[in-house]
């Protein structure tokens, strides 16, 4: 059908000219221009399998067939030290920002970095993460990194008082950390709602590091010291990063 | 890794000790000296044995510094531009394993793909109480940013797709979360498990984990804002696999198609 219409629109500009023979250079003028915007258009055209190709290729020729002494370890297993919780969001991937290399680090990602509390019916998948990293593989370092113009706290933040919703899982998701919204709005509503959001990226980060002591193997491990819980908040605006612990500890018994 | 933190704190304690003591004796520049050359003997140490002396912060610094002096700094234009927005043209699912970033495999920079990763590179079918997580990063990628292609990448030796294969059977403790969340795979297993149950276990897991990113793409397709971006031509489902064993990339779409209807009796 495209076709039909393209030689249609050709048919009837061919016989404009031929009727009015006067239009025939500016006719040409405009037709060179469309030419070589539609050359410009499809030599820009994105495609996805020559993207993900080409990446893979560059991969394999710049990282993997260069290192085969750490590829080769990798094929065996993981060790990983660190575990990262960091937000969907493509600008803000580990690898990048924290140059965590092939086996550094495990990593979770959803929208705004949540660790929801221990729950077997609705957060198995960030339940089963956290298991398998601390249980499993033995990490020794727990971080979740928050980040600045973060839409999912935005989308909290948002939530009106009432509590109507407009999406399907977006606010359900992220009232994960309404603690952090609910302390934002009373500590800080002399704020703009961007800087009360900034704060409440830091806030939702300080929720997630309590619900990880939810978990009874975070606990055990934190206890005997071979676990630290660790907050962060990257800023890609201003290219800062801000990192601080979490400290967990529990007394000696006093008996009376 | 408990020895390793309790020989850092004798090591501090005698540290401590020799300090008291010879501060008693009224040696301080005795023990001044012998900080001196206890301190440059643990940083020499640290410089040779990665392991005995790994400071997370240390590295979390240093990993960031390398970031901005190789790529924020370098790049102030591009990075501006992120800064005001992100227009990804992926939504990737990727395992959680530490082996997989696509930032990596498929040198993906900042600002080309929104990522989950979860444990084996599950997608759940539509499930408002119990997938909450996976349904809100897929309804923010398509029906908010409106990203044009879904991967789902899958990889070789995943834990949890073993995992999947070899529990119940096996007889072993069942964990708290783990084996719910890969349990979304199990049409895969028993597929494979009929299929190819004369197969070694190892390459059954291979060919599942295969299986399990069909079985993703299939269910990605339950999500109502997936399913009118597919009809509307806007979104194409693919699925990969890499194996890191042989450093192989396997790439392959998924096409639904409605076909022209077939009208009985023939007119």
């Amino acid at each position: 059908m495209a076709t039909d219409s393209f030689d249609d629109a050709i048919a009837g500009l061919s016989k404009l000219i031929s009727e009015k023979g006067h239009l025939g250079d500016v006719a040409a003028a405009k037709i060179k221009q469309i030419t070589s915007e539609l050359k410009l258009a499809s030599s820009g055209r994105f495609d996805p399998n020559e993207r993900i190709q080409s990446g893979f290729n560059y991969f394999k020729t710049e990282k993997y067939e260069k290192d085969p002494e750490l590829y080769g370890q990798l094929a065996k297993g993981q060790s990983p030290k660190f575990m990262v919780f960091a937000c969907s969001d493509s600008r803000v991937c580990p690898s990048h920002i924290l140059d965590f290399q092939p086996g550094e680090a495990f990593v979770v990602r959803n929208i705004a970095n949540m660790v929801p509390p221990f729950d077997q019916t609705k957060y198995s998948g960030v339940g089963a993460a956290i298991e398998y990293a601390v249980l499993h593989l033995k990490v020794e370092n727990i971080v979740v990194i928050g980040h600045s113009c973060c839409g999912g706290i935005k989308g909290l933040m948002s939530i009106p008082e009432d509590g109507t919703t407009a999406s399907e899982f977006i606010e359900n998701w992220v009232q994960i950390c309404a603690p952090a919204k609910n302390k934002i709005k009373s500590e800080c509503s002399d704020l703009s709602f961007t800087e009360q959001c900034t704060n409440c990226e830091k806030e939702a980060v300080n929720v997630s590091l309590g619900n990880l002591l939810t978990y009874p193997f975070v606990r055990d491990t934190l206890v005997k010291k071979t676990l630290a819980l660790k907050g962060a908040h990257y800023d890609f605006v201003d290219g800062t990063f801000e990192l601080w612990d979490l400290d967990f500890k529990i007394s000696g018994s006093v008996s009376v | 890794m408990t020895q390793q933190y309790s020989t850092s704190e004798v090591a501090t304690q005698d540290l401590k000790k020799k300090l008291t003591i010879s501060e008693k004796e009224g040696q301080e520049d005795v023990a001044a000296k012998e900080t001196e050359e206890l301190r440059a003997e643990i940083s020499s140490q640290a410089g040779h044995d990665h392991c005995a002396s790994f400071d997370p912060v240390h590295k979390i610094i240093k990993g960031f510094k390398y970031f901005l002096d190789n790529k924020f700094n370098k790049y102030p234009q591009w990075f501006q531009q992120l800064a005001e927005g992100q227009h990804p043209k992926f939504l990737v699912f990727a395992c959680s394993d530490s082996r997989v970033s696509p930032s990596h495999v498929l040198n993906f920079q900042p600002g080309e793909a929104f990522m989950a990763r979860n444990i084996a590179n599950l997608v759940p079918a539509f499930n408002k109480l119990r997938y909450s997580g996976v349904g809100a990063i897929i309804e923010y990628a398509v029906a908010e940013l409106k990203v044009e292609n879904i991967l789902v990448i899958g990889h070789s030796r995943c834990g949890g797709i073993q995992r999947l294969m070899s529990h119940p059977e096996d007889g072993s403790v069942p964990y708290d979360f783990i084996d719910d969340w890969v349990q979304i795979a199990l049409t895969a297993k028993a597929k494979v498990k009929a299929e190819y149950g004369n197969l070694p276990f190892e390459e059954q897991c291979e060919i599942c984990a295969q299986e399990a990113v069909n079985l993703s793409l299939v269910n990605l397709q339950t999500y109502p804002y997936v399913q009118r971006a597919i009809q509307d031509k806007k979104l194409a489902l693919r699925g990969a696999h890499y194996d890191f064993v042989v450093g192989s990339l396997k790439l392959w779409e998924l096409e639904t198609k409605i076909s022209d209807p077939i009208i009985i009796p023939p007119s």
